[in-house]
């Protein structure tokens, strides 16, 4: 077992992020920040957090997505599906798609075309807290990245919350 | 996170967490269902067959809704000018469309337990959409889903179930889940439409007069009338039965609370149920009908995968 990140480092880590994310934003209310459940709206809840902290006249908007009935392997697997809301139209925004651990990029891919049934956005980015490289089946990549990883196939990346968990940490086992 | 039944004969075979489950996803469905695009791609590469041997109109287009919104494929089978009318017997039937590679069958039928026979024959799997005067589960679903809507949850809540209780499915289905989900039931209506060993199988209370069961309800499920399940006279007119017994404005407006009102449809109106009241505010009569589409593609989704998951 090791740990990827620290409390501290996770916090500075989010920090970056919600910088990063607002340097590459000329038009914040045009703008949508969306959350891919069940795990990657803890890290959604707060970069929005941090974004309205560091620009609290940003207008950006905030949504979650569950993303079980577009999974393609409800063949293997049925999930529990999570609440979806998203009550703004992203018809012509940019939407910024976050999630906690990037790895074969499927969860990605599955959330890409729940998106497409909300409208038609003009641009779609990818932020996640972790990067599993030289682990992906899609051709998709981040464009935000907490901590890029090399890790093989049996090992496990845990993200755990405060809210969910004893303390923020990331660890590998 | 599945079903403990690999068919939905009837709420009988359900343990409360199923029930929990099916409500909950249709939770999520009915978000989808305000979406831009209210079409999911979960059951892409499954094909339903609608089997219906007796008429209907909302829940045949609720189940074919359901299943489109879901991306299945869907055969819509009528027993009226098929090959049933030639004298093709039921397994036949189903046994010929299932050999075009169908994977669920969707099915009512006027005879109680038709869809049970079929499930010890077939390997598909079957939802029950109405079987004779034995249960109608998913009309049942809709209807905890209604009052969970409105009233937050099951437990503890008190529901009178108003009418023709002894002729209809709506009425067995709807007592076997609320006793499951922990609410109080009360079945009114005239004597002759109120078997007397439900008091006893169901621990409900019985009520003769219907505006003491609507002083007592949170939510007055009104059944139909089942004129055609009738071959004896058990009350003498529906101008008697509507006096005696039909939801009028002024029960409600005396009451000092607001109940409201559900009826599983078609509607006799000025029998059961005077217009002014159908069409009031508290009836959420068209918010059931709507519900209905969300709560069939949560049992077809969890089906559909229960039965891939088994398959592979």
């Amino acid at each position: 077992m090791k740990t990827i990140l620290t409390s501290n480092q996770l916090a500075i880590t989010i920090k970056r992020l919600a910088h990063q994310i607002l340097e590459n934003c000329p038009d914040p209310a045009n703008t949508c920040l969306i959350g891919i459940q069940p795990r990657g709206i803890w890290l959604s809840n707060r970069l929005i957090n941090e974004i309205r902290a560091i620009q609290p006249a940003s207008a950006m908007k905030y949504g979650i997505l569950d993303i079980t009935f577009y999974r393609d392997d409800v063949r293997s697997e049925l999930k529990v599906a999570n609440q979806t809301e998203i009550n703004f139209s992203i018809e012509n925004k940019k939407v910024i798609l976050v999630d906690d651990v990037l790895y074969t990029g499927r969860t990605i891919r599955a959330a890409l075309d729940a998106l497409m049934d909300f409208g038609r956005p003009a641009q779609v980015e990818l932020c996640v807290l972790i990067d599993r490289r030289f682990s992906r089946e899609l051709p998709i990549q981040p464009d935000y990245t907490g901590k890029s990883i090399d890790s093989i196939l049996t090992q496990k990346v845990q993200v755990a919350w405060a809210e969910n968990s004893e303390k923020d940490e990331v660890i590998l086992f | 996170m599945r079903l403990s039944t690999k068919h939905l004969l009837g709420i009988r075979d359900l343990a409360p967490s199923d029930i929990q489950l099916i409500l909950d996803t249709a939770t999520q469905f009915k978000e989808v269902l305000q979406r831009p695009v209210k079409k999911v791609p979960s059951l892409r590469d499954i094909t339903i067959v609608n089997l219906f041997y007796e008429n209907s109109t909302r829940t045949r287009i609720s189940f074919e809704l359901a299943e489109k919104r879901l991306s299945a494929d869907t055969i819509n089978f009528t027993a009226s000018g098929s090959s049933v009318s030639k004298g093709e017997t039921l397994l036949d039937t189903v046994n010929n469309i299932l050999s075009m590679k169908v994977d669920m069958v969707v099915m009512r039928h006027s005879a109680s337990g038709a869809p049970h026979f079929l499930s010890k024959h077939i390997p598909a799997a079957i939802v029950n959409a109405g079987d004779g005067i034995n249960e109608h589960p998913t009309q049942a679903l809709l209807d905890a889903f209604s009052i969970r809507e409105k009233l937050g949850s099951l437990e503890g809540k008190k529901i009178a179930i108003i009418g023709d209780i002894m002729h209809s499915r709506v009425a067995l289905s709807n007592l076997y889940l609320l006793k499951k989900m922990g609410a109080e039931v009360m079945v009114a209506g005239p004597p002759t439409l109120i078997p007397t060993y439900l008091k006893e199988a169901f621990d409900v209370q019985v009520e003769y007069n219907v505006e003491k069961a609507l002083a007592w309800c949170d939510v007055a499920n009104v059944l139909r009338i089942q004129l055609e399940r009738q071959n004896q006279v058990l009350f003498s007119s529906l101008r008697e039965y509507n006096l005696a017994y039909g939801l009028k404005k002024d029960m409600l407006a005396k009451l000092n609370k607001e109940i409201f009102v559900m009826h599983p449809g078609p509607i006799n109106r000025g029998v059961e149920l005077d217009s002014d009241v159908a069409d009031s505010g508290q009836s959420i009569i068209l918010q059931q009908v709507e519900n209905g589409v969300a709560v069939r593609m949560a049992v077809l989704y969890l089906l559909a995968g229960r039965e891939m998951t088994t398959q592979s």
